[in-house]
């Protein structure tokens, strides 16, 4: 059990609002092995980003973390000191975000943003920094990235600042990295190529990755293992291709249905088709979450919900799940 | 970026022309310049020798013209009163006027920017407040009220400072104090509006991420893009202070331009007048455009607009 890179174990985020608390993240476990491409999806707003968010220590200030274990690489997440946190970060684990438009500072050049994340970790000269800057962004498919470090954010497409992001996160070898939504904001020709580059990265290097999408599409295409989030908790989780080929939870053969087909499916529409809406995530929620939803739904429903254990390492969340 | 710095003075130089021109205009038509020259008991005769004198017979548009020819040359004529030249007053008077300028910026962004930075990280709480309350009370209190409060308090009864002079350096401590408190408030409040948003934005959560430390985030990530609209506040404020000295220099007799300024309104010494309004009117400009340049150096994206 230990020897996972990250192990996640009854994972809570709680946002005061007002007099009510927002339970966004209820109860969730996962592990991520070395060298392993892990997905988390789930419809918006399930709870995916702070999920993220937590594991690296980024959340709002107003957000509640709580968590029966968070381990990464051997360290107890939940009772490290911010500075030996901040250590971490962007060091063995780092991240991508989904908003590549925002996420790099205006008033700095590419160069600078890059070499900072490598000399805050590591002794380096100036001039190594720089090296491994041009290396990374060469690697991640930026032409002429010797001229490119002297450029502002403002200057670069989307596509290649969420390159430069990637670049970023690789500048000190990370053991992990936790994208989320690395390519929601991307033209669909460019998305499909930033999806590969992670792949390939993930192991040419060998590193884990958590990815975080709402698309399932993307899950089929990249992943080794998949966690599927609902409402906050996750439902179901195994291998990609078993999960896949027998899906057991009648929220996960929702998602499934909803995978575009070439030339059955119009470009650009989203999945979430299925009928009915997320329960609230004030309060307190019994049961089964999805039952207002599913077609499979009984008495047993509305009781506790026991994980089960399927065949090859899948589990599911279902009273009816045979 | 050089284009941007010459496509800025000429609009500058637009600005200080048309100031000059409207001073020039505001002056002529708030009276007979000769008769308020000649005095109240002056005779139609003396009015008429100093219309003379005076060149104020001349057609409007000549007088500015001829005006405009010499003050471009630095030669803004003799003064009425003083009978020195014009320039050479404005020349022994406004230093005082700049380093007491330049004092009180400095005092006021070295108050306010730290109180700002700090109330934005420590939102709502009692420093956050005390920075409020301080802008406030800068805000509701009279730059001159507040000059004999602290004259009162620390020349009168702590006997700690001079009340008046430019002899010494303590003497610039009080008038300092008292024109820049009156900056203070508007540069916190927007430094630390500034700092709220930056700090909730993407990047400073890419900085975090990275795990830069909180020093570097705040100074380098955060403050960098703060300041920008700071630096544009600073100038406007420091020409308002310009301004202000009329009155600080007033009540803590400091002989610079303020005072001078006074002393020409007080005596209808209008080349004197129409000087000290052109040279604060360039200084402000100057200021701006400074600012502009500033803001283009620190915010990449100014520079291609
Ligand atoms: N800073 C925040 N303040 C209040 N509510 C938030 C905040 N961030 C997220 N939420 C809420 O928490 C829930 C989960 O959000 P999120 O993790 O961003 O979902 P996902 O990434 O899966 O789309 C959503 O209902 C969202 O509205
Ligand atoms: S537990 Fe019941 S309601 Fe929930 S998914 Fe399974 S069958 Fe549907
Ligand atoms: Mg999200």
């Amino acid at each position: 059990m230990t020897d996972h890179l990250l192990e996640v174990r009854d994972l809570h985020v709680d946002i005061p609002l007002g007099h009510s608390t927002l339970h966004a993240v209820r109860g969730i476990d996962f592990h991520v092995d070395r060298g392993e491409l892990v997905c988390l999806v789930g419809e918006s707003g399930c709870g995916k980003s702070l999920t993220s968010l937590a594991l690296m220590g980024l959340l709002p200030s107003r957000a509640r973390r709580r968590a029966a274990a968070l381990r990464f690489a051997g360290a107890e997440l939940t009772t490290l000191p911010e500075r030996r946190m901040a250590d971490l970060r962007g060091n063995r684990m780092a991240m991508i975000f989904q908003e590549p438009m925002t996420s790099l500072n205006p008033a700095y050049t590419i160069g600078n943003q890059l070499t900072e994340a490598l000399s805050r970790h590591r002794k380096v000269t100036a001039a190594q920094a720089r090296d491994r800057a041009v290396h990374l962004l060469e690697r991640v498919g930026i032409t002429a990235a010797a001229s490119r470090l002297g450029q502002y954010p403002h200057q670069l497409s989307g596509g290649l600042r969420q390159r430069v992001m990637i670049a970023m996160a690789l500048m000190c070898g990370p053991e992990l990295i936790i994208a989320d939504e690395p390519t929601t904001a991307l033209d669909v020709t460019i998305q499909a190529q930033i999806l590969h580059l992670l792949r390939e990265l993930q192991q040419e290097f060998g590193m884990a990755v958590v990815l975080i999408t709402h698309d399932l599409g993307v899950v089929a295409r990249v992943a080794d293992r998949v966690a599927v989030m609902y409402a906050g908790e996750i439902v179901e989780t195994g291998p990609v291709a078993s999960l896949f080929a027998a899906p057991s939870h009648p929220y996960t053969r929702g998602l499934l249905a909803c995978i575009p087909v070439p030339g059955r499916t119009r470009p650009g529409e989203m999945l979430g088709s299925i009928p009915g809406i997320v329960p609230s995530l004030t309060g307190r929620l019994e049961g089964c979450a999805f039952r207002n939803r599913c077609g499979e739904a009984r008495d047993a429903c509305a009781g506790p919900v026991p994980w089960r254990q399927g065949l090859a390492g899948q589990a599911v969340r279902c009273v009816g799940a045979a | 970026m050089l284009r941007f710095a010459l496509r800025r003075l000429g609009v500058a130089i637009a600005v200080a022309f048309t100031v000059s021109l409207a001073c020039f205009l505001l002056l002529h038509l708030s009276g007979d310049l000769a008769t308020s020259i000649a005095g109240p008991e002056a005779t139609a005769a003396q009015i008429e020798a100093v219309r003379k004198q005076y060149g104020l017979d001349r057609p409007l548009v000549t007088q500015f013209a001829d005006w405009l020819w010499h003050a471009v040359q630095l030669d803004f004529g003799r003064s009425y009163y003083f009978q020195d030249r014009v320039i050479d007053l404005i020349a022994s008077r406004l230093p005082v006027t700049m380093i007491l300028g330049g004092l009180a910026l400095a005092f006021a962004l070295i108050v306010a920017i730290p109180l700002g930075v700090i109330a934005a990280i420590k939102r709502d709480s009692w420093i956050d407040r005390l920075a409020l309350v301080i802008a406030v009370l800068g805000q509701a209190m009279p730059s001159f009220w507040f000059g004999l409060t602290l004259i009162i308090v620390f020349s009168v009864q702590l006997r700690w400072l001079p009340a008046s002079g430019a002899d010494s350096w303590q003497g610039f401590i009080l008038p300092v104090v008292a024109l820049g408190y009156y900056a203070t408030p508007a540069i916190m409040r927007l430094t630390r509006t500034g700092m709220l948003d930056v700090l909730g934005s993407d990047y400073i959560r890419t900085a975090r991420a990275k795990g830069l430390r909180t020093g570097t985030i705040m100074f380098k990530h955060a403050l960098r893009n703060a300041i920008i609209p700071v630096i544009a506040l600073a100038a406007v404020q420091l020409g308002f202070m310009l301004g202000g000295s009329l009155v600080i220099e007033a009540v803590f007799s400091l002989h610079g331009l303020g005072y001078l300024a006074w002393e020409a309104i007080a005596r209808n010494d209008y080349p004197v007048m129409q000087a000290i309004v052109l040279i604060l009117a360039s200084i402000y400009i100057l200021l701006t455009l400074g600012a502009d340049l500033l803001n283009a150096a620190i915010d990449p994206r100014i520079r291609v607009r």
